[in-house]
């Protein structure tokens, strides 16, 4: 097993690539070398499917032992996830290479939990250079509005996610692409630019109106800079942090008018290949919806002597088969999308549909037809899973119907999953409307190894954070942090931010609490529903996680011997983002319903209450004699001449 | 105010006030007693609305088909409840995840002060089951609870049937927002504490419980259910939760308006409504459920599971299922539709229940008497304590009347502050005595004397009490000597002013209490001086004192309850009542028992003191 590893400083975390077995069911001895562009640490796009059991994998070793040869040229250390089959490459290498290029697929995965997992990417390369008041103004594959935002805004690299409900790790395992709840946009810009924050504002307000979101919400009260969870993930080694911006939205509702700007910025728009399926009704009525936009600058080929842009669109979607179907359990491209398939897009160079069927080695668990002869393997998040590959633009895949329409009915409702190695959790502990606190939890359940986790909280300034308050135990015992950085927050300015480098102990909890007090706002300050609460959004934690393949190295029976004596070391580890639920915190809140009321009792209080009450303690009153008439002062005169006491 | 700045009309005006001081007094007393009870008249109410526009009438269409079998569900978890001899943890983790639910658990065990005698129990060990029921496309955020005690016996077993069958009802639905949470807590009151400690990860009563592993997000509202028949006549809802807090008055409103949709009979305090409100008998059944519920508040106990939500911001309330002889019925399936159209209208809610009342009196279902109506009364009799207050004053300003030889009496009028302060420090410490003795002193007492803990518990306290009124007259003289006139009048003074400011504290947050407190000790406090007839007043104001005051109450709910009980009977279940209260201060916070040790009874044992001044 070949992997690439770079090193990097302590807190940066050693991002490991994949090898990808390809096999051709046909042709089992053919395997091919990847010619396409290549991608170094490319954490997040390889990221596949995670969560088998141990067993399956060895099972499925040894199955596919015959037919594996093990790659070391440093061609596959880049690879993608993508496997080509032998006779496309072929083609592709005849002809020049076109500038522009364009990918599609899906990834179909029946979960454990009876759900069904669908995640599209769409991928669009072009070699151009929009930098260097290079004016880029033919558009072919890439679309034009992202395009002109790249060269006039300067990005470098540009993540935006929405995403509507919570990925549940427990259930469902890793997903591919991780994402929280809400909207998060993370952009790295050129070092050229000299005004990072304004460009960012500006940046916000038009990506606003591209995804018709409310990304214009993004300002200097929820941004951040962190200095090591967000890397950048393509070419370029850019690690100065302040030409970095993060936010995430957490309110953010993601609905149609979401998916219609993201589907108008695919070539083929949603007319023909996998975008048919895109039909917002039914994505809609899912458990789980995310769609996201990554830009980055990726390599050409293996050398990297040329760059070019890259584009993926990916939208992920859980469906519910407890809700759709009526205690069957069947699936099918039909019930799922209300569509079927009966082209690929004409300008993509490759269109796949892959279905997972790691679990289903045998076809005990489930069925699936129409069958395919083409299967595929690959090594994504420590896991080793099976792949069925339909080839969209093989005509043969549609059959004499014309049309595609996958089908999997279950047989049995069997199978356990592997509990996902990391998993976190947080919440709100505490009552009244005072002070809380903050807990982080974070589970590794590893059964013999440590790994280090960063762990990125961005907090809103009206949660003033008691950072002395900070403790991190795991087990019982106090945890110190390895690395702590921490912006503490100005109010109305900017929020709390604190990165933290945790070692998290085999098969353990660790669990990070911070105090806080709610601030009283300004009255103007609360948003229209101010007794809904206030969201502060997810925290991510980025971690190399042990492979589940090399979890597997003491389970020695089914395996060769001479694979299984060295313990496996970081080649072995994979890149995982876990993003918490977001939290629901109420502020102390004043009752809007009677402003009125408060005014004007005020008003009498301070007018007339306090001004007499003043008035009767601090003045001393004494009853005057009325002035007496002249004849009694003179009659006074006299007598105090005389010597007599006056009248 | 001018009246005041002018010294004419201000002595004229005081004079008025000192010379008709017990005449005003008396009409004042009077008069908030009245207005007291005619708050329950009808035409006095207001009659409730909806004013969550949320939840605004008709919105949402019940469609819970499967009551039979929550009844078959519920009859299932009775065998497996005879037969683990407890709550089936097992069967109900395994029947939550077969409906498509996350399942945790959470243990906890407490150890009682001193055996708690009603229920039966004294180191409690327990578990409570929870599914999380997560709503598609909802970031965990909001959550909402139903939940359903697993107590011993043929107890509440369709509850959880009916918990269960909503349970897998609401999981085929797709219009959930907020996560729902099904919980079904063992020993009622406890297991709940344990849980909504463990949710909210805080320790307020030093419980032991495992930290939960599963959450939802802050919890909007919760529903309590006790169901213990396949069919009910009428469903009760009980408001009442720990310290006398109540819901947002929307929940109640809810449950009406459902109530009156599908056509359920709907109670509370378990009277119906009735509509003869201008007939003597109407009125007065108005007046026994407005006063149920004041008694009840009062009390400042949980009055069902959903009561220790309330600590925690979240509106909640019981639903009981009631199986009386009536002719008309109620199948679990009507049930399960008002609960299902309840939670369809809660999960709309936008913001949490804010926008009704949050202090609020029931004299019915349908009609509520809101904190402005209700606080007239309580200040005409907190007026008293301030007119006597005056008086004294008054008379404390004057200057002191010459003896018949010209020489006033010179140490009257330097009363110092010791003659005050003794007296303050001495019956607060016997307070103190009151609130701590009674817990330390049990071991003892129970290798002393052949009772039982509990009697133990609930004896001292009463011993103690009954000392206390010895104690601080007799320490006084033996610390300061002789009492002087001007003495007892500024002792009575600051004892009024700390009765007023007491009462006026209590009524704000309780207001039951602190008008049940009110009628007693106001007119105690009012009439005492030391001229009066010393064993008369000895009688009256003991009679008048917290510990009488509790135990008239509990004759008068059992009354009110139309279930009057004989002397004997009355004294034994004062004595339990007397428990429960040292108990629910321990094990879930309630601040009756501290309030009425710490504070209320040395407030009376100063006028206790003045009485015998001398």
């Amino acid at each position: 097993m070949a992997a690439h590893r770079c090193s990097r400083p302590v807190w940066l975390f050693i991002l490991c690539s994949l090898s990808v077995f390809v096999i051709a069911g046909s042709h089992d001895t053919t395997v091919t070398h990847e010619q396409r562009a290549g991608v170094v640490d490319d954490p997040q796009t390889a990221a596949e499917t995670a969560g088998q059991t141990a067993e399956q994998t060895a099972a499925e070793e040894r199955q596919w032992e015959a037919t594996e040869v093990r790659e070391a040229t440093p061609d596959d250390a880049a690879a993608e996830k993508q496997d080509t089959p032998a006779p496309e490459t072929v083609v592709l290498q005849s002809f020049p290479q076109p500038k522009d290029d364009f990918q599609e697929e899906l990834v179909v995965r029946p979960l454990h939990s009876g759900d069904i997992y669908a995640s599209f990417q769409f991928r669009t390369q072009w070699e151009t250079d929009f930098m260097r008041g290079n004016k880029v103004s033919h558009y072919r594959l890439f679309p034009k509005s992202l395009g002109q935002v790249i060269s006039k805004f300067s990005v470098r690299e540009l993540h935006i996610s929405f995403t509507q409900g919570y990925w549940r790790t427990m259930q469902w395992g890793q997903p591919f692409l991780p994402s929280p709840p809400g909207a998060e946009l993370w952009v790295w810009f050129q070092d050229s630019v000299t005004d990072v924050d304004a460009t960012w504002k500006e940046l916000t307000n038009v990506l606003s109106g591209i995804f018709c979101a409310s990304l214009n919400f993004i300002d200097s009260t929820n941004t951040v800079q962190p200095s090591a969870s967000f890397k950048p993930l393509g070419t370029g080694n850019v690690t100065d942090h302040r030409f970095l911006r993060y936010a995430t939205l957490p309110r953010e509702i993601v609905c149609t008018e979401n998916l219609t700007p993201w589907k108008k910025l695919l070539p083929c728009g949603s007319k023909t290949g996998l975008a048919v399926l895109l039909k917002s009704e039914k994505l809609f009525h899912s458990s789980f919806h995310s769609q996201a936009v990554h830009i980055r600058p990726v390599c050409q080929d293996w050398q990297c002597k040329t760059t070019s842009w890259e584009l993926r669109q990916t939208l992920n979607v859980v469906f519910d088969l407890h809700n759709s179907g009526q205690g069957k359990r069947e699936w099918s491209l039909f019930k799922m999308f209300s569509r079927t398939l009966t082209e690929a897009c004409p300008l993509a160079s490759s269109s796949k549909i892959y279905i997972d069927i790691t679990d289903n080695p045998e076809g005990e668990q489930f069925e699936l037809s129409p069958a395919t002869s083409l299967l595929s393997q690959a090594v994504v998040l420590g896991d080793r899973r099976t792949f069925s590959v339909y080839d969209l633009t093989q005509p043969a895949t549609f059959g004499s119907v014309r049309s595609l329409n996958l089908l999997i009915r279950w047989k049995s409702n069997e199978g356990h999953m592997l509990r996902p190695l990391l998993h976190a959790e947080r919440y709100v502990a505490g009552y009244g409307l005072q002070t809380g606190e903050i807990h982080t939890l974070m589970y590794n359940y590893h059964p013999y190894r440590s790994f280090p986790v960063l762990l990125l909280d961005t907090v809103p300034w009206y949660l003033r954070l008691y950072i002395h308050t900070l403790t991190v135990t795991s087990k019982g015992k106090d945890n110190q942090p390895s690395y702590i950085h921490y912006q503490p927050s100005k109010d109305r300015v900017r929020p709390h931010l604190l990165e933290m480098l945790v070692q998290l102990p085999p098969n353990s909890v660790t669990e990070v609490t911070v105090q806080f007090e709610r601030a009283l706002l300004k009255w103007t300050e609360y948003t229209p529903d101010p007794n809904h609460g206030f969201y502060v959004g997810s925290s991510v934690i980025s971690a190399l996680v042990p492979s589940i393949v090399a979890m597997d190295t003491n389970n020695t029976r089914e395996r060769p011997l001479f694979s299984s004596f060295f313990p496996c070391k970081e080649e072995s580890s994979y890149f995982v983002r876990v993003y918490t639920e977001p939290l629901l915190v109420n502020l102390p809140t004043p009752d809007f319903s009677m402003p009125y009321n408060v005014i004007c009792l005020t008003c009498t209080v301070v007018a007339v209450g306090y001004g007499s009450l003043y008035n009767l303690l601090t003045r001393s009153f004494q009853i005057e004699e009325p002035s007496p008439g002249l004849a009694k002062r003179i009659a006074n005169v006299i007598r105090k001449m005389r010597g007599v006491p006056p009248l | 105010m001018g009246l005041l700045s002018d010294p004419n009309r201000r002595r004229a005006l005081i004079n008025l006030l000192t010379r008709l001081n017990a005449p005003i007094c008396v009409v004042c007393y009077i008069a908030g007693v009245t207005w007291f009870m005619g708050l329950a008249f009808e035409p006095f109410t207001l009659r409730t609305y909806m004013s969550e526009n949320a939840m605004g009438s008709t919105m949402v269409e019940e469609r819970f088909p499967s009551g039979e079998r929550a009844v078959a569900t519920g009859r299932e978890f009775a065998a497996h409840k005879k037969k683990v001899g407890g709550m089936p943890v097992e069967w109900l983790v395994k029947t939550m995840q077969a409906r498509g639910m996350e399942v945790y658990t959470q243990r906890f065990s407490r150890t009682l002060p001193f055996p708690d005698e009603d229920k039966e129990r004294y180191l409690v060990k327990g578990t409570n089951v929870y599914g999380i029921l997560r709503a598609p496309r909802a970031p965990r955020t909001e959550a909402l609870v139903l939940s359903a005690p697993c107590t011993p016996g043929d107890n509440n077993n369709q509850a959880v049937g009916l918990l269960l069958g909503l349970a897998q009802y609401f999981r085929n639905q797709v219009y959930w927002a907020k996560d729902i949470i099904f919980l079904v807590n063992e020993h009622d009151l406890i297991g709940m504490q344990a849980w909504l400690e463990g949710y909210h990860h805080t320790n307020t009563t030093g419980m032991d419980w495992s930290p939960l592993q599963g959450r939802g997000g802050s919890i909007q509202a919760a529903l309590t259910l006790e169901l213990s028949s396949d069919v009910v006549t009428s469903l009760d809802l009980v408001l009442e939760g720990l310290n006398g807090q109540l819901p947002n008055l929307d929940l109640a409103n809810l449950f009406y308006a459902f109530c009156q949709k599908i056509g359920v009979l709907c109670t509370i305090q378990g009277k119906l409504q009735r509509n003869d409100w201008d007939s003597v008998s109407g009125y007065s059944h108005a007046v026994q459920t407005m006063m149920l519920m004041v008694m009840k508040q009062a009390s400042g106990r949980p009055w069902g599971d959903h009561g220790l939500f309330l600590r925690y911001h979240i509106e909640a309330a019981t639903i009981k299922g009631i199986n009386s002889f009536r002719q008309y019925k109620t199948d679990t399936t009507t049930i399960g539709r008002l609960l299902e159209g309840m939670y369809r209208k809660l999960n709309n809610l936008l913001e949490r229940l804010h926008q009704s009342y949050f202090f609020y009196l029931m004299p019915s279902l349908s009609h509520f008497v809101s904190i402005g109506y209700y606080m007239p009364a309580f200040g005409l009799l907190a007026v008293i304590l301030l007119l006597r207050a005056l008086d004294l004053w008054v008379q404390l300003a004057a200057p002191p009347p010459r003896t018949e030889d010209g020489v006033a009496d010179v140490e009257q009028s330097s009363p110092g502050p010791l003659s005050v302060l003794t007296p303050l420090v001495i019956s607060h410490l016997t307070g103190v005595a009151l609130y701590m003795l009674p817990i330390q002193f049990q071991e003892m007492a129970v290798a002393q004397f052949p009772v039982s803990e509990t009697e133990a518990v609930v004896l001292t306290a009463i011993a103690v009490y009954t000392s206390g009124l010895a104690l601080p007259h007799n320490t006084n003289r033996l610390l300061s000597g002789e009492g002087t006139e001007q003495g007892w009048r500024v002792l009575k003074l600051v004892a009024l002013l700390y009765l007023a400011v007491l009462l006026g504290c209590t009524a704000l947050i309780n207001f039951s209490l602190g008008f049940i407190l009110a009628l007693t000790l106001v007119p105690a406090a009012a009439f005492v001086t030391p001229h009066v007839p010393k064993f008369l007043s000895a009688f009256i104001l003991v009679v008048l004192s917290p510990a009488f005051t509790l135990l008239f109450s509990v004759f008068f709910f059992q009354e009110l309850q139309e279930m009057p009980v004989s002397f004997l009977d009355g004294w034994l279940l004062y004595l339990s009542v007397i428990s429960q209260g040292i108990l629910d201060h321990f094990l879930y916070g309630s601040l009756v028992y501290p309030l009425i040790a710490l504070l209320v009874y040395p407030c009376w044992l100063l006028f206790w003191n003045i009485l015998f001044w001398k």
